[in-house]
This record gives structure tokens, sequence and C-alpha cells, in this order.
């Protein structure tokens, strides 16, 4: 099971859908915080529902304010960095590319593919942490004491 | 801290001498205290405390997390306007009861609707209570103009987001260090307060 653990977050970090920022959250878990990095992500996932929503709503309404698009973008993006969301932030910056080019058929493109990514990003972690709790807390890298 | 208190001949004493005296006996058990408490930097009253400013739900949970692990008491909030509110610097009260409020560091995200960490940082550093704080601007984007401005303006470090617990650390130590030297000059300043004292009782023959 601990195993199991390891190589699916093994695969994540190999396929690019995770980088080294999410062990740098792990390095910060400990006996007192175990669970420390699934309410990061917890967090993270909330933020960004709130955030594609607000794109959703505004590409929707047809009339591009790529100044306001590139605003939301620029939120996603940092907190997408600072949970290590690889594939996610890459699709942020091909979007604020876009923004800045004012080329609205590039940025509905690239805004499916993103929410692509998020909704499989979110799906493997909501695995991995499922697991992970499971299998005990020996799994999860921890802060030396 | 118990310590020795000097038998002095009260009723013998002239009474010029009996301030040096008073003076001495006030002075040198505070000395013998802070110099026996070797922790006192460390104990728990005297943990660094950091205001971090972020808008970002993600991202005050981390740096408040890094802070943490790094031994520091953290007060967290979303915005400048609630930065200058928790620092008195609102112009709602006025600055008064702050005085007291123990900052030691202040971090704050550039990027922030409304107020920015750059306009944050002036009006920190316009303040004659909090300007002596040192301001860390921490931004996601390596905007050379940006640094350049906000260095200028009096920050003490600019960091790139997303911030590393080595970053943390290194901010925290140096801080201790500037800690620590204001500590020693102090002391060094009581020991000579104190040395003149007695020689001047010596003087008198006490």
């Amino acid at each position: 099971m601990q195993r199991q653990v390891a190589l699916i977050k093994q695969s994540l970090f190999d396929q690019g859908y995770l980088d080294e920022q999410f062990m740098e959250l792990e390095e910060l878990q400990d006996d007192a915080n175990p669970n420390f990095v699934e309410e990061v992500s917890a967090l993270y996932f909330k933020d960004s529902a709130r955030l594609i929503n607000n794109i959703d709503q505004a590409l929707e309404r047809g009339s591009f304010d790529f100044n306001r698009l590139d605003s939301y973008m620029h939120q996603f993006k940092g907190s997408s960095t600072s949970i290590g969301a690889s594939k996610v932030k890459a699709e942020c910056t091909k979007f604020r590319e876009y923004c800045r080019a004012g080329n609205a058929e590039g940025c509905l493109r690239t805004f499916q593919q993103l929410k692509k990514e998020h909704s499989t990003l979110r799906k493997k972690l909501e695995h991995y942490f499922q697991l992970a709790r499971q299998a005990g807390p020996k799994e999860t890298a921890r802060r030396p004491k | 801290m118990q310590y020795q208190k000097r038998s002095t001949p009260f009723s013998s004493n002239p009474q010029s001498l009996f301030s040096l005296v008073d003076m001495a006996e006030v002075l040198l058990p505070e000395m013998l205290d802070i110099s026996n408490d070797t922790s006192s930097l460390t104990s728990s009253q005297e943990l660094l405390h950091v205001l971090a400013v972020d808008d970002s739900m993600v991202d005050r949970k981390f740096i408040e997390r890094l802070l943490r692990v790094s031994s520091c008491k953290v007060t967290v909030v979303d915005s400048a306007t609630r930065a200058l509110q928790y620092l008195g610097l609102d112009g709602e009260n006025g600055s008064v009861g702050f005085e007291d409020l123990k900052i030691n560091l202040i971090m704050t995200d550039y990027s922030m609707p409304g107020m920015t960490g750059y306009e944050l940082l002036k009006k920190i550093k316009e303040s004659s209570i909090f300007r002596e704080i040192p301001v860390v601007i921490m931004s996601s984007e390596n905007i050379l103009p940006r640094i350049d401005r906000c260095l200028e303006e009096g920050a003490e470090d600019f960091l790139l987001k997303p911030v590393k617990l080595a970053d943390v650390k290194r901010l925290r130590d140096s801080l201790m260090k500037a800690e620590e030297r204001a500590f020693k000059n102090m002391m060094h300043k009581r020991e000579l307060e104190v040395n003149d004292i007695y020689s001047q009782l010596k003087r008198a023959k006490i």
C-alpha cells in the first residue's frame, strides 16, 4: 500500500503534473501538522474554482476585457505556482500571452485546456491524498526533527 | 532572579552618595538578571513577530507555515489596508496605543488589489513608529525596475515567489543577529554606567 502511494506520487512528478514546489510543501509537514499539503491543496482548488467561474462568466459575456482576464489569470498562476501545479501553471502562462496579444480565440482555446488540466490534477491529487491517508503517516515526506 | 543585596549603612551615608548607591543597587541586579538569562532572545516572549500581507489564500497559508516552521510568531492579513489598520496607521485612531506593538519584520506581496505592497512600504517608511521595521517585498514577477524601486524606497529585501524556507531562515537569522548586536550594545552601555558609579563610590571611599 505504501509502495503504491510512493509510485503514484512519483508518476505525478514524472508526468509533469507536479514540480519541486510540491516537495517544498511536503517538507513543511510534521507530526503536529501532518495534513498541511492536503489542506493547502483543498484551499487551492476552492480558490481556483472561484477564479474559473469568474473567467467563465467574463468569457461568456463575449466582451473580452483582456486586462481583467489577465488579472484573474495572474492570481490563478500565482496560486498554481505556490502549490507546484506545473501543467496548470503552463496553461496560465499561455493564456496570459494570448491576453497580451489580444487574441480572443487563443484565450478561449487555452482556457478549455486549462480547465481540463485543472480537473485532471484535482482528481489525481484527491486519489493520492486518500491513499496516503489510508497507508498511514509514514509515506508522506516529513521534515527531519 | 536572586541577587545579593549589598548592605549599606544608610544612616551614616551623606545624601549625595545615597543616590549613587541606589543607582548601583538598581543597575547591578538588572545586569545580573539579563546576563544570566541567556535564553532571553529565544524564549517564547522574544520570538520574532512577523506581519505577513498577501491577498492570495494559498500564499497566506504557505507563508504562515514557512514562518511558524522558522520559529516566528505570525500575524497574517489579506490586504495592505488591513495591515495599516493592524499597525494603527490607517488614520482612524492615530498611533495611540500602537507604540507597544512589537513587530520585527513585515513581509508583503507586491501585487495586491487596492493598495500595492509598494504603497504599503511607503506608508510604513513614512511612519515615525514603524519606519525602522524591515519590510520585505514578495513577487512572482522578476521585474528589475520594480525591484529597484522597492529597494530604493527602503525595502530590506525582495523575494521571488514561491518563497523558499531557506529565504525565510536567512531573514530570521539576520534579524536575530541585529537584535543580538543591539542587545550587546545595551549591555555594554549598562556596564559602563555601573563602572562609572562604582568608581565614584570608590572615590567617595564607601
